[in-house]
Protein backbone atom coordinates (compact mmCIF):
# COMPACT_ATOMS: atom_id res chain seq x y z
CA UNK A 1 0.00 0.00 0.00
CA UNK A 2 3.00 2.39 0.92
CA UNK A 3 4.68 1.60 -2.23
CA UNK A 4 1.63 1.96 -3.94
CA UNK A 5 0.72 5.69 -2.68
CA UNK A 6 4.48 6.29 -3.17
CA UNK A 7 4.14 5.88 -7.10
CA UNK A 8 1.02 7.38 -7.33
CA UNK A 9 2.40 10.90 -5.27
CA UNK A 10 5.46 10.75 -8.04
CA UNK A 11 3.12 10.46 -11.10
CA UNK A 12 1.17 13.51 -9.59
CA UNK A 13 4.22 15.18 -9.34
CA UNK A 14 5.57 14.39 -12.49
CA UNK A 15 2.28 15.77 -14.10
CA UNK A 16 1.35 19.01 -12.04
CA UNK A 17 4.01 21.06 -13.54
CA UNK A 18 2.01 20.97 -17.25
CA UNK A 19 -1.38 21.77 -15.23
CA UNK A 20 -0.03 25.03 -14.11
CA UNK A 21 -1.08 27.03 -16.67
CA UNK A 22 -4.90 25.41 -16.96
CA UNK A 23 -4.96 25.50 -13.22
CA UNK A 24 -4.97 29.31 -13.61
CA UNK A 25 -6.98 29.67 -16.78
CA UNK A 26 -9.87 27.01 -15.10
CA UNK A 27 -9.90 28.52 -11.50
CA UNK A 28 -10.47 32.02 -12.96
CA UNK A 29 -13.31 30.68 -15.87
CA UNK A 30 -14.09 28.38 -13.68
CA UNK A 31 -15.46 31.34 -11.35
CA UNK A 32 -17.00 33.34 -13.62
CA UNK A 33 -19.27 30.64 -14.67
CA UNK A 34 -20.08 29.97 -11.40
CA UNK A 35 -20.70 34.05 -10.91
CA UNK A 36 -22.30 34.48 -14.13
CA UNK A 37 -24.67 31.13 -12.91
CA UNK A 38 -25.42 32.06 -9.32
CA UNK A 39 -26.98 35.54 -11.18
CA UNK A 40 -29.30 33.63 -12.83
CA UNK A 41 -30.51 32.01 -9.84
CA UNK A 42 -28.60 28.74 -9.82
CA UNK A 43 -26.49 28.49 -7.04
CA UNK A 44 -22.72 26.81 -6.01
CA UNK A 45 -24.46 23.47 -5.97
CA UNK A 46 -25.32 23.47 -9.47
CA UNK A 47 -22.06 24.88 -10.61
CA UNK A 48 -20.25 21.66 -9.26
CA UNK A 49 -22.99 19.64 -10.83
CA UNK A 50 -22.73 20.85 -14.08
CA UNK A 51 -18.59 20.99 -13.71
CA UNK A 52 -18.68 17.62 -12.58
CA UNK A 53 -20.60 15.84 -15.36
CA UNK A 54 -21.12 17.99 -18.29
CA UNK A 55 -17.22 19.63 -17.66
CA UNK A 56 -16.87 22.15 -20.88
CA UNK A 57 -16.06 25.84 -20.85
CA UNK A 58 -17.89 27.22 -23.41
CA UNK A 59 -20.18 24.92 -23.69
CA UNK A 60 -21.39 25.46 -19.93
CA UNK A 61 -21.36 29.15 -20.67
CA UNK A 62 -23.66 28.62 -23.56
CA UNK A 63 -25.68 26.49 -20.69
CA UNK A 64 -26.15 29.46 -18.52
CA UNK A 65 -28.15 31.42 -21.05
CA UNK A 66 -30.11 28.61 -22.11
CA UNK A 67 -31.01 27.47 -18.53
CA UNK A 68 -32.32 31.14 -18.67
CA UNK A 69 -34.25 30.57 -21.19
CA UNK A 70 -36.34 28.16 -19.93
CA UNK A 71 -36.85 24.35 -20.92
CA UNK A 72 -36.00 23.02 -24.32
CA UNK A 73 -34.28 19.58 -23.79
CA UNK A 74 -34.19 19.15 -28.22
CA UNK A 75 -32.47 22.90 -28.60
CA UNK A 76 -30.41 22.38 -25.86
CA UNK A 77 -29.30 19.14 -27.02
CA UNK A 78 -28.50 20.67 -30.78
CA UNK A 79 -26.72 24.45 -29.39
CA UNK A 80 -24.29 22.07 -27.18
CA UNK A 81 -23.25 19.67 -29.93
CA UNK A 82 -22.38 22.53 -32.33
CA UNK A 83 -20.55 24.40 -29.64
CA UNK A 84 -18.71 21.00 -29.56
CA UNK A 85 -18.34 20.27 -32.45
CA UNK A 86 -14.80 20.77 -32.40
CA UNK A 87 -14.27 18.26 -29.89
CA UNK A 88 -13.97 15.17 -32.34
CA UNK A 89 -10.79 16.58 -33.69
CA UNK A 90 -9.85 15.79 -30.60
CA UNK A 91 -10.63 12.24 -30.85
CA UNK A 92 -9.14 11.45 -33.54
CA UNK A 93 -6.08 12.80 -32.79
CA UNK A 94 -6.22 11.09 -29.70
CA UNK A 95 -7.49 7.33 -31.34
CA UNK A 96 -3.98 6.27 -31.76
CA UNK A 97 -2.83 7.10 -27.64
CA UNK A 98 -5.48 5.89 -26.08
CA UNK A 99 -5.77 2.48 -28.13
CA UNK A 100 -3.97 0.73 -25.75
CA UNK A 101 -5.57 2.44 -22.42
CA UNK A 102 -7.32 -0.24 -19.85
CA UNK A 103 -9.81 1.18 -17.48
CA UNK A 104 -9.41 5.07 -17.71
CA UNK A 105 -9.83 5.09 -20.83
CA UNK A 106 -13.23 6.13 -21.00
CA UNK A 107 -12.94 8.49 -18.17
CA UNK A 108 -10.16 10.29 -20.54
CA UNK A 109 -12.46 10.62 -23.74
CA UNK A 110 -15.21 12.25 -21.36
CA UNK A 111 -12.25 14.69 -19.50
CA UNK A 112 -11.04 15.27 -23.13
CA UNK A 113 -11.46 19.43 -22.49
CA UNK A 114 -9.93 22.01 -25.18
CA UNK A 115 -6.71 22.55 -22.40
CA UNK A 116 -6.60 18.73 -21.69
CA UNK A 117 -6.08 18.16 -25.65
CA UNK A 118 -3.54 21.09 -25.59
CA UNK A 119 -1.88 19.53 -22.47
CA UNK A 120 -1.93 15.90 -24.16
CA UNK A 121 -0.58 16.33 -27.39
CA UNK A 122 2.55 19.00 -25.47
CA UNK A 123 3.68 17.31 -22.17
CA UNK A 124 5.30 13.82 -22.37
CA UNK A 125 6.02 11.24 -19.17
CA UNK A 126 8.96 11.43 -17.59
CA UNK A 127 11.15 7.94 -18.27
CA UNK A 128 10.09 5.07 -17.52
CA UNK A 129 6.77 6.31 -15.76
CA UNK A 130 3.47 4.84 -17.22
CA UNK A 131 2.08 6.74 -19.94
CA UNK A 132 -1.66 5.67 -19.44
CA UNK A 133 -1.19 7.10 -15.56
CA UNK A 134 0.84 10.38 -16.39
CA UNK A 135 -2.53 11.35 -18.88
CA UNK A 136 -4.82 10.51 -16.56
CA UNK A 137 -3.33 12.57 -13.74
CA UNK A 138 -2.94 15.25 -15.99
CA UNK A 139 -7.01 14.88 -16.83
CA UNK A 140 -7.77 14.12 -13.51
CA UNK A 141 -6.00 17.50 -12.04
CA UNK A 142 -7.73 19.70 -14.88
CA UNK A 143 -11.36 18.34 -13.90
CA UNK A 144 -10.67 18.99 -10.23
CA UNK A 145 -9.78 22.47 -11.02
CA UNK A 146 -12.42 23.22 -12.81
CA UNK A 147 -14.94 21.88 -10.03
CA UNK A 148 -13.07 24.02 -7.36
CA UNK A 149 -13.51 27.16 -9.69
CA UNK A 150 -17.04 26.87 -10.13
CA UNK A 151 -18.18 26.05 -6.95
CA UNK A 152 -16.16 28.51 -5.77
CA UNK A 153 -17.74 30.63 -8.55
CA UNK A 154 -21.24 30.28 -7.13
CA UNK A 155 -20.51 30.59 -3.66
CA UNK A 156 -19.04 33.81 -5.02
CA UNK A 157 -21.56 34.67 -7.06
CA UNK A 158 -24.47 33.53 -4.39
CA UNK A 159 -23.07 36.34 -1.86
CA UNK A 160 -22.32 39.22 -3.94
CA UNK A 161 -22.12 40.69 -7.32
CA UNK A 162 -18.60 41.65 -9.10
CA UNK A 163 -17.85 42.92 -12.48
CA UNK A 164 -16.18 40.01 -14.44
CA UNK A 165 -16.07 41.69 -18.04
CA UNK A 166 -13.19 40.38 -20.27
CA UNK A 167 -12.37 37.76 -17.83
CA UNK A 168 -13.16 34.92 -20.58
CA UNK A 169 -10.14 36.66 -21.99
CA UNK A 170 -8.06 34.33 -19.99
CA UNK A 171 -9.45 31.49 -22.10
CA UNK A 172 -7.84 33.24 -25.00
CA UNK A 173 -4.60 34.00 -23.49
CA UNK A 174 -4.01 30.46 -22.63
CA UNK A 175 -4.57 29.18 -26.12
CA UNK A 176 -1.93 32.37 -27.86
CA UNK A 177 0.38 30.58 -24.93
CA UNK A 178 0.01 27.02 -26.24
CA UNK A 179 0.00 28.41 -29.48
CA UNK A 180 2.96 29.95 -29.40
CA UNK A 181 4.62 26.84 -27.41
CA UNK A 182 3.58 24.70 -30.36
CA UNK A 183 5.20 27.08 -32.77
CA UNK A 184 8.85 26.39 -31.66
CA UNK A 185 8.82 23.21 -33.35
CA UNK A 186 9.55 23.54 -37.37
CA UNK A 187 7.34 20.99 -38.72
CA UNK A 188 4.19 22.34 -36.43
CA UNK A 189 4.43 25.70 -38.29
CA UNK A 190 2.04 24.87 -42.13
CA UNK A 191 -0.13 22.78 -39.67
CA UNK A 192 -0.70 25.47 -37.83
CA UNK A 193 -0.70 28.18 -40.68
CA UNK A 194 -3.36 26.57 -42.72
CA UNK A 195 -5.77 26.09 -39.25
CA UNK A 196 -4.87 30.25 -38.89
CA UNK A 197 -5.78 31.24 -42.27
CA UNK A 198 -8.97 28.99 -42.78
CA UNK A 199 -10.56 29.79 -39.62
CA UNK A 200 -10.25 33.19 -40.27
CA UNK A 201 -11.15 32.98 -43.76
CA UNK A 202 -14.12 30.95 -42.11
CA UNK A 203 -14.97 33.29 -39.70
CA UNK A 204 -15.42 36.32 -42.50
CA UNK A 205 -17.10 34.28 -44.33
CA UNK A 206 -19.82 32.42 -42.28
CA UNK A 207 -20.00 34.57 -39.18
CA UNK A 208 -19.81 33.51 -35.53
CA UNK A 209 -22.22 30.78 -34.99
CA UNK A 210 -20.99 28.73 -37.77
CA UNK A 211 -17.68 28.75 -38.66
CA UNK A 212 -16.64 25.98 -36.55
CA UNK A 213 -18.25 23.82 -38.82
CA UNK A 214 -17.05 25.55 -41.94
CA UNK A 215 -13.48 25.62 -40.62
CA UNK A 216 -13.93 21.60 -39.61
CA UNK A 217 -14.87 20.71 -43.11
CA UNK A 218 -12.45 23.15 -44.37
CA UNK A 219 -9.09 21.52 -42.16
CA UNK A 220 -10.14 18.25 -43.73
CA UNK A 221 -10.11 19.19 -47.28
CA UNK A 222 -7.23 21.32 -47.03
CA UNK A 223 -5.22 18.53 -45.63
CA UNK A 224 -6.30 15.94 -47.70
CA UNK A 225 -5.01 18.29 -50.94
CA UNK A 226 -1.58 19.17 -48.76
CA UNK A 227 -1.56 15.23 -47.61
CA UNK A 228 2.00 14.11 -49.15
CA UNK A 229 4.22 16.81 -48.45
CA UNK A 230 2.59 17.54 -44.65
CA UNK A 231 2.61 13.92 -44.09
CA UNK A 232 6.20 14.07 -44.63
CA UNK A 233 7.39 17.09 -42.93
CA UNK A 234 5.49 15.93 -39.75
CA UNK A 235 7.13 12.42 -39.74
CA UNK A 236 10.93 14.00 -40.02
CA UNK B 1 -38.23 25.73 -14.79
CA UNK B 2 -38.66 23.33 -12.17
CA UNK B 3 -35.82 21.48 -10.61
CA UNK B 4 -36.63 18.36 -12.42
CA UNK B 5 -37.05 20.43 -15.55
CA UNK B 6 -33.51 21.89 -15.36
CA UNK B 7 -31.65 18.42 -14.06
CA UNK B 8 -32.99 17.19 -17.34
CA UNK B 9 -31.34 20.46 -19.36
CA UNK B 10 -28.11 19.79 -17.13
CA UNK B 11 -28.23 16.05 -18.06
CA UNK B 12 -28.34 16.33 -21.85
CA UNK B 13 -25.85 19.05 -21.79
CA UNK B 14 -23.83 16.55 -20.48
CA UNK B 15 -24.66 14.13 -23.04
CA UNK B 16 -24.55 16.08 -25.98
CA UNK B 17 -20.80 17.07 -24.73
CA UNK B 18 -19.86 13.27 -24.11
CA UNK B 19 -21.31 12.56 -27.53
CA UNK B 20 -18.93 14.67 -29.08
CA UNK B 21 -15.82 13.46 -27.82
CA UNK B 22 -16.71 9.76 -28.13
CA UNK B 23 -17.95 9.88 -31.45
CA UNK B 24 -14.01 9.17 -33.16
CA UNK B 25 -13.56 6.26 -30.83
CA UNK B 26 -17.09 4.64 -31.71
CA UNK B 27 -16.19 5.09 -35.25
CA UNK B 28 -12.83 3.92 -35.28
CA UNK B 29 -12.56 1.17 -32.52
CA UNK B 30 -9.37 0.27 -30.84
CA UNK B 31 -9.80 -3.66 -31.75
CA UNK B 32 -9.86 -2.64 -36.10
CA UNK B 33 -7.12 -0.61 -37.65
CA UNK B 34 -7.69 3.10 -38.47
CA UNK B 35 -7.79 4.52 -41.69
CA UNK B 36 -4.50 5.64 -42.53
CA UNK B 37 -5.64 9.16 -43.69
CA UNK B 38 -7.35 9.28 -40.24
CA UNK B 39 -4.35 8.52 -38.35
CA UNK B 40 -2.52 11.34 -40.48
CA UNK B 41 -5.86 13.86 -39.83
CA UNK B 42 -4.81 13.09 -36.61
CA UNK B 43 -1.02 14.06 -36.47
CA UNK B 44 -1.66 17.43 -38.48
CA UNK B 45 -4.56 18.26 -36.81
CA UNK B 46 -3.59 19.71 -33.35
CA UNK B 47 -1.65 22.54 -34.85
CA UNK B 48 -4.28 23.75 -37.13
CA UNK B 49 -7.16 23.80 -34.29
CA UNK B 50 -5.21 25.71 -31.56
CA UNK B 51 -4.97 28.11 -34.06
CA UNK B 52 -8.94 27.35 -34.42
CA UNK B 53 -9.13 28.00 -31.00
CA UNK B 54 -7.75 31.17 -30.86
CA UNK B 55 -10.09 32.35 -33.63
CA UNK B 56 -12.59 30.91 -31.84
CA UNK B 57 -11.87 33.21 -28.50
CA UNK B 58 -11.79 36.20 -30.79
CA UNK B 59 -14.75 35.40 -32.90
CA UNK B 60 -17.46 38.38 -31.60
CA UNK B 61 -14.45 40.87 -31.44
CA UNK B 62 -16.02 44.35 -33.29
CA UNK B 63 -13.72 45.07 -35.16
CA UNK B 64 -15.71 47.59 -37.61
CA UNK B 65 -16.74 49.65 -34.49
CA UNK B 66 -15.16 51.56 -31.58
CA UNK B 67 -12.75 50.24 -30.26
CA UNK B 68 -12.35 48.35 -33.38
CA UNK B 69 -10.69 45.06 -31.47
CA UNK B 70 -7.44 47.52 -29.65
CA UNK B 71 -8.28 45.59 -26.43
CA UNK B 72 -7.99 42.12 -27.73
CA UNK B 73 -4.89 42.97 -30.00
CA UNK B 74 -3.23 44.95 -27.10
CA UNK B 75 -3.72 41.63 -24.45
CA UNK B 76 -2.70 39.25 -27.18
CA UNK B 77 0.27 40.98 -27.71
CA UNK B 78 0.76 41.43 -23.99
CA UNK B 79 0.71 37.58 -23.62
CA UNK B 80 2.87 36.82 -26.67
CA UNK B 81 5.53 39.33 -25.23
CA UNK B 82 5.29 38.27 -21.53
CA UNK B 83 5.99 34.27 -22.60
CA UNK B 84 8.66 34.66 -25.28
CA UNK B 85 10.83 36.83 -22.95
CA UNK B 86 10.18 34.85 -19.36
CA UNK B 87 9.31 31.61 -20.54
CA UNK B 88 6.30 31.73 -17.77
CA UNK B 89 3.17 30.98 -19.20
CA UNK B 90 1.19 31.15 -15.87
CA UNK B 91 2.54 35.24 -15.70
CA UNK B 92 1.48 35.63 -18.83
CA UNK B 93 -1.91 34.52 -18.81
CA UNK B 94 -2.62 36.48 -15.25
CA UNK B 95 -1.09 39.93 -16.58
CA UNK B 96 -2.89 39.65 -19.72
CA UNK B 97 -6.50 39.06 -18.69
CA UNK B 98 -6.20 41.37 -15.87
CA UNK B 99 -4.71 43.84 -18.06
CA UNK B 100 -7.87 42.86 -20.80
CA UNK B 101 -10.26 43.44 -17.51
CA UNK B 102 -9.08 47.04 -16.85
CA UNK B 103 -8.80 48.17 -20.82
CA UNK B 104 -12.95 47.06 -21.30
CA UNK B 105 -14.16 47.46 -17.70
CA UNK B 106 -12.05 51.37 -17.83
CA UNK B 107 -9.96 51.91 -20.43
CA UNK B 108 -12.14 51.34 -23.28
CA UNK B 109 -15.80 51.33 -21.25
Amino acid sequence: MDKRNKRKKGIVAAAFPHTIPVLTGYVFMGMAFGILLASKGYGALWAFAMAVTIYAGSAQFVAVGLMAAGFDPLGAFLVTLMVNARHVFYGVSMLERFKSYGKAKLYMIFALTDETFALHCSAKPPKGMSEERFYLAISVLDHLYWIVGCTVGGLIGGAMSINTLGIDFVMTALFVVIFLDQWKKKQNRTPALIGLGASIVCRLVFGPNWFILACMAALVILFSLFKKPLDREVRE
Amino acid sequence: MTTLEAIIMVAVFAAATFITRALAFALFPAGKPTPKFVVYLGRVLPFAITAMLVVYCLKNTVILENPHGAPELLAILLVAALFLAFKNSLLAIAVGTVAYMLMVQVLFA
